[in-house]
């Protein structure tokens, strides 16, 4: 019950080899079932999905381990905590895994009609009814090619791949993914106002909307074949869980809104029983948490530690930072708080800590942050102090005094 | 285990002092490292190991110690190591079914005021069942108790106190009655001084810890900030009484987890830098 690495997946079927006469088992890798939308890691063959943000999945070290959850704390308006949410979901889409949504706040199918378009060149448009494309199926007449007959036949999508080869796909924000393709993948929903909780004398701290939460997941884990334990015979595939907005208040949680809230331990215990339920299933979870709304450093330190993966975000939207010369070619800044070392003993923490990110149109790009080449008359540099958030700015002469006057010669 | 460890610490797997209670303590940081350079160090030394896996599952440890030229499943097998694996156990906890009543270990999680008692039955039971060794089976030496980790506990809503009776307990049973080693960890976040941030119990729990235990090694992160080649400092406490009454004898090491193991070197003499 690992974080999935692709030596289990492949076990089984190798046992399940006639050809067991000696004892010398060759170590390739030609049995292993491959599940579409995932590689192995580089660092230790663990099994990665893409999360959709291709320089994102470059500082979570290649990919997100299947069997681990990102925590991703979000932005004062939850405006690109939910944008990276909606790539992951899309990226599962793209790569035909099967979905689940939950959220409290707004109806999980509104946040699944949000999805950016991908950018296809080379992914197949699967339609739903997988048809055989026999050469005598009749086309409607008008569409019958008059010139180029002789490609009339072949099936209309550009590759003949059954799914995407690439790991990691790019998105227009600027369009909403086209309804066929969104609905030929599988989803599952957890909308909180449909699940009355019921009364129960339990005095565990999980709070009830969580552990219906919990419930709820393993019951699709289980009946749809996930965990690892499950039988080979069927082919295997990823869940992407997508929890929004976790231990705000209109999950029943007061962890948001009290400093010293009575429901302290309610989301760290949901959050070690999901964990408990990824190591055993071949899923991958993302929670968004409105940790700015979180007044406690230690609960937020032990939120942090009960997931594997761990970013914030920073918008500059609403803050001085927002004109602020310096950051105007940046959304806002993020901080990658963990990064997690499953199966090895040393962890891939990135290069760089001040990181910053902007959301283009075809590509949410994290940068190291930079100072502009500044090309103006005035050669004014701000001063140090009013960088403040601790980012080492790589700045030549970044300390002269404000009002500095063009030197004349 | 590494070796350069085992040479700061006097200690070899033929030679390691028996009765102790070492406390592991990060942060800030990770010190989960070491936990695998224990886990190893005792099963090389043909201790018998109670191993309490409360974050992580077992083919983590068993990947991991596999690097470090030990098999998790082998020793297992052979009853060398008792392992519990509180994710997979938690569970049938947290999600009641309702057919069976789920294992007994993970109780506090059902009701965290009722305390970690069930939790130091399973580690009484399995440390004392090396003293009945049935016909043919193996003789192993004191037993090991490594917990990993102990925060996670307060996490889960069991108070500091509750904790703080527990690895006395497990202490009394098995460094004073069974001459057996005790390994914790236990994980901090923010500064040391800080009092008013204390509501998880955390700092009260590592104080308390420090004053058991005769060993205590402390994980950080720099003082001067990230750096990739020098992952972080750890700072060794001899608290054990030595023989001409000296109390506490402090050392400071530097430290980088490689693929394969650790190297420990005195501050500011990486190969990185020199």
């Amino acid at each position: 019950m690992m974080a999935a690495p692709v030596e289990s997946v492949c076990k089984p079927s190798a046992e399940r080899s006639p050809f067991s006469a000696t004892s010398f088992q060759k170590k390739s890798r030609s049995k292993l079932i491959s599940i579409p939308g995932t590689r192995p890691s580089v660092q230790n063959g663990q099994l990665l999905v893409s999360t959709g943000v291709t320089s994102l999945d470059f500082l979570l070290g290649g990919g997100l381990a299947v069997g681990t959850v990102l925590l991703i704390e979000e932005d004062r308006y939850d405006s690109y905590s939910r944008m990276i949410l909606k790539y992951f979901l899309a990226e599962g889409v793209v790569c035909r895994h099967e979905l689940f949504v939950a959220a409290a706040q707004d109806n999980p199918d509104d946040i699944l009609q949000e999805l950016p378009a991908p950018i296809l060149d080379d992914v197949a448009i699967h339609k739903p009814a997988e048809q055989p494309r026999l050469p005598c199926e009749t086309h409607d007449s008008l569409d019958s090619m008059m010139i180029a007959w002789r490609y009339q036949n072949l099936p209309k999508v550009q590759s003949a791949l059954a799914s995407s080869s690439r790991f990691g796909h790019y998105y227009d924000v600027s369009k909403t993914m086209e309804p066929e393709i969104r609905q030929a993948a599988k989803c599952h929903r957890f909308y909180l106002p449909e699940h009355p909780t019921e009364s129960s004398t339990t005095r565990s701290p999980v709070l009830k909307s969580y552990s219906a939460l919990l419930r709820s997941l393993q019951e699709v884990i289980h009946r749809e074949g996930f965990d690892v334990a499950a039988s080979m015979s069927k082919s295997r595939n990823i869940l992407r869980i997508g929890l929004h907005s976790l231990g705000s208040a209109l999950w029943d949680d007061d962890l948001s809104c009290h400093d010293n809230p009575t429901h302290r331990h309610s989301l760290t215990a949901f959050l070690y029983g999901l964990r408990a339920l990824l190591r055993s299933s071949l899923s991958v979870a993302v929670v968004t948490v409105p940790s700015h709304l979180i007044q406690d450093r230690a609960l937020m330190g032990s939120i942090t530690r009960l997931c594997d993966n761990a970013i914030a975000l920073e918008s500059f939207k609403g803050s001085e930072r927002e004109t602020n010369p310096l950051y105007k070619d940046f959304h806002g800044l993020l901080h990658v708080r963990q990064v997690p070392h499953l199966n090895c003993l040393a962890n891939q923490l990135p290069d760089h800590k001040d990181l910053a990110f902007k959301l283009k149109r075809k590509q949410f790009s994290i940068e190291r942050l930079h100072l502009p080449p500044d090309l103006s008359e005035t050669v004014s540099r701000v001063s140090r102090g009013e960088l403040a958030g601790g980012a080492t700015v790589a700045s030549a002469c970044g300390s002269g005094t404000s009002g500095n006057k063009h030197l004349d010669f | 285990m590494y070796t350069e460890l085992n040479s700061i610490l006097s200690t070899g797997p033929d030679s390691f002092t028996q009765g102790d209670f070492i406390l592991v303590s990060d942060r800030q940081s990770d010190a989960s490292f070491l936990i695998h350079h224990f886990l190893s160090f005792y099963l090389r030394a043909r201790c018998k190991v109670c191993f309490l896996g409360l974050v992580q599952s077992f083919s983590h440890y068993s990947a991991v110690s596999q690097r470090l030229g030990v098999s998790l499943a082998q020793a297992k097998e052979k009853g060398q190591l008792v392992f519990l694996e509180g994710l997979n156990e938690s569970l049938s906890v947290l999600i009641p079914q309702e057919t069976h009543a789920g294992s007994q270990d993970m109780d506090f999680l059902r009701d965290p005021a009722v305390g970690l008692r069930s939790l130091y039955e399973f580690v009484q039971s399995s440390v004392r069942s090396s003293v009945g060794v049935e016909e043919g089976a193996e003789e192993w030496g004191p037993p090991v108790l490594l917990v990993d980790d102990l925060s996670v506990l307060l996490s889960l809503g069991v108070s500091a106190g509750a904790v703080l009776d527990f690895s006395h307990y497990c202490r009394a049973t098995v460094c004073s009655q069974l001459q057996g080693n005790m390994v914790m960890l236990v994980r901090c976040d923010g500064e040391e001084e800080e009092e008013d941030g204390d509501d998880e119990g955390s700092e009260r729990l590592l104080k308390g810890l420090t004053h058991q235990c005769s060993l205590a090694l402390n994980v950080q992160g720099l003082p001067t900030g990230y750096c990739r080649d020098i992952h972080g400092q750890v700072e060794v406490c001899w608290r054990r009484r030595q023989g001409d009454g000296q109390n506490a004898q402090k050392k400071l090491f530097q430290y980088k987890v490689h693929d394969k193991g650790a190297s420990f070197f005195a501050r500011g003499t990486s190969s990185a830098v020199l």
